[in-house]
């Protein structure tokens, strides 16, 4: 069995610095296990959220090599051999401890999105054809890595005037549901500061369900946005159209 | 002694999948002031990794599916060992709680007509699961979530419950600490639902998260609450073998439902000669016991399995119904599943038993102490249909919220009382592993355990091996009585597994002393030394397991007798 150097970032809020590991490699390895080797034969202490190890509920989040990953779904095979491979928390989130970080805005922003409203007299008929785009926003696991990787939290820190591209598709899936009568376009404008993204697609690259953040949901919210306020009529229509039994 | 932190609520709701959020919901809804307190993030319970579906007889791919049938489908799945009232329920209130989650904006896959899909099942007569592709539990939890937290109620995340505090008889709250900072934490409740979910991680192979250690379990334990059926532990037929990274990694029975054939390394459809009626859709005791046959028996695929085969179905239809298997599969294993077969073989994936609970309000037998989800037993029997979860979960969530918050409500919360020695005690426990100069490592004894489960306690059991087994866990609890640990209580993974293997240790003693008592087979209990299923002695009744003083005490109790028109139902071919 080959060996691998994982370098990792330990510390907390007040600092840290990198230790390096040496890990016996199995195959079919990710680096989750790796994680784990370390804490069972050198740091039982070491800091790591993870829950399913199956690429599912998107806990394990981390940068790998410098690039945001889920580190369960990252095989050692997959990356460059010899060379030591480093693991550091997501840098767009305040570190607790060594790959932890504290990622509760995430669940703060998420508060302030009015809920699914239906109509109050409905059959519930709905056609495959009409859900495919949202199913496509629901299969997000809220592992955060667009949000980490998004320019607009990541470096200019605008978390008060932006909510990221994991809100941007959360709003586009209750817009875009066929039973839903709000409307979110002046939170879409003002709050959640859809004027922000200037389309760079790196939240889509690093998305592990490979949802299309920024085609599918951000461009058709921005158009919306505009529609309502430099076009309203045409919005009305639709609107009309796309909620076809309203 | 530090300062705890306290938080006072009429309910609190231990556990944030399916069945804790239910009965959050249902208990704010109510009127309660609620606390869900989870400890892993809002949103990543286990109930996120549920694919297949959720079992409901909504008939509407299969008009001639009924309350009926379902409720009969479950108790024959169950090898009639169910709590039939609580087996009644389920059928009955199944609909309505699926068609609640779709008004809470959850969007199942669509029939012609645009109603919700339904797909077969393993045990299941109709086509029964309603789904969302492989995803079913991500949809159902970020329903849950959404809906929850919009519902007035205070979530409480990545904080671990290890002590239900007690006033006399009563339940008067919990203790527990902080992930992030270490901190202790006390809620003061007039009720608590347990909902913390099941025991996997006790075993090497499990389709389980981390979460899985049976602390709800051990919680109502401790409490004197009584436990039923532990001896049924679900092997699903179907675990990823092969890279050994992934072992145990549940290949969902959507699979075989959307036509999966088996077969071993001669190429025979071994089915055939388990249950030749069923075939691949048999139920998972049978399934398992059949794969765990054929490896034994020199049959077995190169790493030890079957192999399952879906590629006839052709990669636009498998890329659409299965696609998280699609991905799984490629990315972990480098195969193609819609070129060529998968191998599979059992994994460690669902505790049939749990705490004894009133069928009508999920009340344990701890006045205030409501359990419901996969942590409550009675539901299942001895082996659980595929989808019976998840519409457990809403059935039973609500109820255990309903009953929790009108229990809070009869009750004068003003006169329960914390008890500081209990308090400190509970403290002190939890910082003896700090205190140690020497001793275990928590990860090495954590690894031990899951040897002796998986190779004593697995598919099939026999007495020699029991005993065996039993003999290795008191060794594991001598051992685990002076762990050590390093590092600080700010998130300390290896401290927060020391408080895990005591709830590992006690439901591991539950499911063997339950294991040794039952002398039969049925479901998924496999004695090799009592082959047979015996309806005149071990048909009529439960095994329980309580506290007694500082031991564990292993006794039965008669099944409650069901009505007659129940009986009629059963007896009915559909
Ligand atoms: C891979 C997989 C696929 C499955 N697919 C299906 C399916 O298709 N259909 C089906 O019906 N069933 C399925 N099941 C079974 C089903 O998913 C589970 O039985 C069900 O989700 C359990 O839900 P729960 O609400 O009881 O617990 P969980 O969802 O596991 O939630 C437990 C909660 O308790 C919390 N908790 C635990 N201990 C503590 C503590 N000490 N302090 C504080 N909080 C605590 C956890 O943080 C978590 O929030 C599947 C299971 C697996 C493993
Ligand atoms: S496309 Fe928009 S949301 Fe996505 S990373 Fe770029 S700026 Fe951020
Ligand atoms: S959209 Fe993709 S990257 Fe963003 S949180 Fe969801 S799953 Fe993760
Ligand atoms: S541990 Fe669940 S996504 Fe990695």
């Amino acid at each position: 069995m080959a060996d691998v150097i994982l370098r990792v970032f330990r510390g907390d809020a007040q600092g840290g610095e990198e230790k390096d590991y040496k890990v016996p490699v199995d195959e079919g390895m990710v680096v989750l296990d790796a994680l784990h080797y370390i804490q069972a034969n050198y740091d039982g202490d070491l800091a790591v959220r993870w829950n399913c190890k199956a690429a599912k509920c998107g806990s394990c989040s981390a940068e790998v090599n410098g690039k945001p990953r889920l580190t369960c779904k990252t095989r050692i095979d997959s990356l460059p051999q010899g060379e030591p491979i480093t693991v550091y928390p997501m840098k767009a989130f305040p570190v607790v401890k060594d790959l932890v970080t504290d990622v509760k805005w995430n669940y703060q922003t998420h508060k302030k999105i009015p809920p699914f409203t239906p109509p109050k007299d409905t059959d519930w008929r709905m056609y495959q054809e009409d859900i495919d785009r949202i199913q496509e926003f629901r299969k997000c696991i809220e592992c955060f890595l667009c949000q980490n990787v998004c320019h607009i939290l990541r470096n200019h820190h605008k978390n008060d005037a932006f909510f990221g591209p994991r809100f941007m598709i959360k709003i586009a899936e209750l817009e875009m549901h066929p039973l839903d009568t709000l409307d979110r376009s002046a939170m879409l404008r003002k709050e959640a500061g859809v004027g922000y993204c200037n389309i760079t697609k790196c939240c889509t690259e690093v998305c592990p369900e490979h949802i299309h953040i920024t085609d599918n949901a951000i461009i058709p919210l921005k158009e919306r946005v505009a529609d309502k306020y430099f076009d309203p009529i045409n919005w009305l229509l639709r609107k009309l159209r796309s909620n076809g039994n309203l | 002694m530090e300062k705890y932190e306290t938080h006072v609520h009429d309910v609190i709701v231990i556990g944030a999948g399916g069945a804790g959020l239910r009965a959050a919901i249902e208990a704010s809804a109510q009127g309660a002031s609620v606390g869900l307190v989870c400890k892993s993030l809002l949103g990543k319970a286990h109930t996120v990794m549920a694919e297949g579906g959720i079992a409901a007889a909504l008939a509407n791919v299969d008009v001639k599916d009924n309350w009926q049938v379902h409720f009969r489908d479950t108790m024959k799945g169950g090898k009639m060992l169910n709590n039939w009232r609580m087996a009644q329920i389920h059928a009955q209130e199944a609909p309505d709680r699926v068609k609640e989650l779709e008004m809470w904006g959850a969007l199942f896959d669509r029939t012609n007509d645009g109603r919700i899909m339904q797909r077969a099942f393993g045990g299941h007569s109709w086509k029964r699961l309603c789904h969302v592709g492989d995803r079913t539990g991500l949809e159902m939890i970020r329903t849950l979530q959404e809906k929850g937290i919009h519902s007035g109620m205070d979530v409480y995340m990545e904080c671990t419950i290890t002590h239900l505090l007690k006033d006399g008889e009563r339940i008067a709250g919990a203790f527990g600490y902080w992930r992030e900072s270490g901190r202790f934490v006390v809620f003061k409740s007039k009720s608590v639902v347990l909902a913390t979910g099941g025991i996997g991680k006790a075993y090497k192979i499990t389709s389980n998260s981390w979460e899985y250690t049976g602390d709800g379990h051990a919680l109502a334990y401790e409490a004197g609450a009584e436990l039923i059926d532990m001896e049924f532990v679900q092997f699903h037929p179907t675990g990823m073998v092969w890279p050994p990274s992934v072992k145990g990694i549940l290949v969902t029975e959507a699979v075989r439902g959307e036509g999966g054939i088996l077969t071993n390394s001669k190429g025979e459809r071994f089915m055939e000669r388990y249950d030749p009626q069923k075939m691949e859709l048999s139920t998972r005791d049978v399934v398992a016991r059949s794969i765990y046959t054929e490896v034994k028996e020199g049959r077995g695929s190169p790493h030890g399995g079957a192999f399952l085969d879906i590629s006839h179905k052709g990669p636009e239809y498998i890329k659409r119904k299965l696609p998280s298997m699609y991905h799984q599969f490629m990315e972990f294993a480098d195969i193609d599943i819609t070129k060529g077969p998968m191998e599979v073989g059992p994994t460690t994936h669902y505790m049939m038993g749990g705490v004894r609970v009133q069928a009508e309000n999920g009340a344990s037998t701890v006045p205030g102490l409501f359990a419901a989800g996969e942590v409550a037993g009675g539901m299942h029997g001895a082996n659980r249909l595929g989808g019976n979860s998840l519409s457990d979960l809403l059935v039973f969530g609500r109820r255990a919220g309903l009953g929790a918050a009108q229990y809070a409500n009869e009750i004068n919360g003003d006169s329960l009382k914390i008890n500081e020695d209990e308090l400190e005690q509970a403290a002190r426990e939890m910082l003896r592993p700090f205190e140690n100069a020497h001793g275990e490592n928590p990860y090495t004894v954590h690894s031990t355990l899951q040897d002796v489960m998986q190779n004593y306690f697995g598919v099939f059991r026999i007495d020699e091996g029991l005993k065996h087994g039993i003999n290795e866990l008191e060794k594991l609890k001598e051992r685990a009585s002076h762990l050590k640990i390093e590092g600080t209580r700010l998130y300390n993974p290896g401290w927060h597994l020391c408080r895990d293997l005591k709830s590992m240790l006690i439901i591991s003693e539950a499911i063997a002393k339950s294991a040794l008592q039952r002398q039969e087979s049925r479901g998924a209990h496999s004695r090799v030394d009592y082959p047979n299923t015996d309806d005149y002695k071990w048909g009529k009744v439960n095994s329980v397991i309580t506290k007694d003083g500082e031991s564990m005490r292993i006794g039965v109790s008669p099944l409650p007798e069901m009505p007659e028109e129940l009986k009629r139902i059963i007896a009915e071919d559909k």
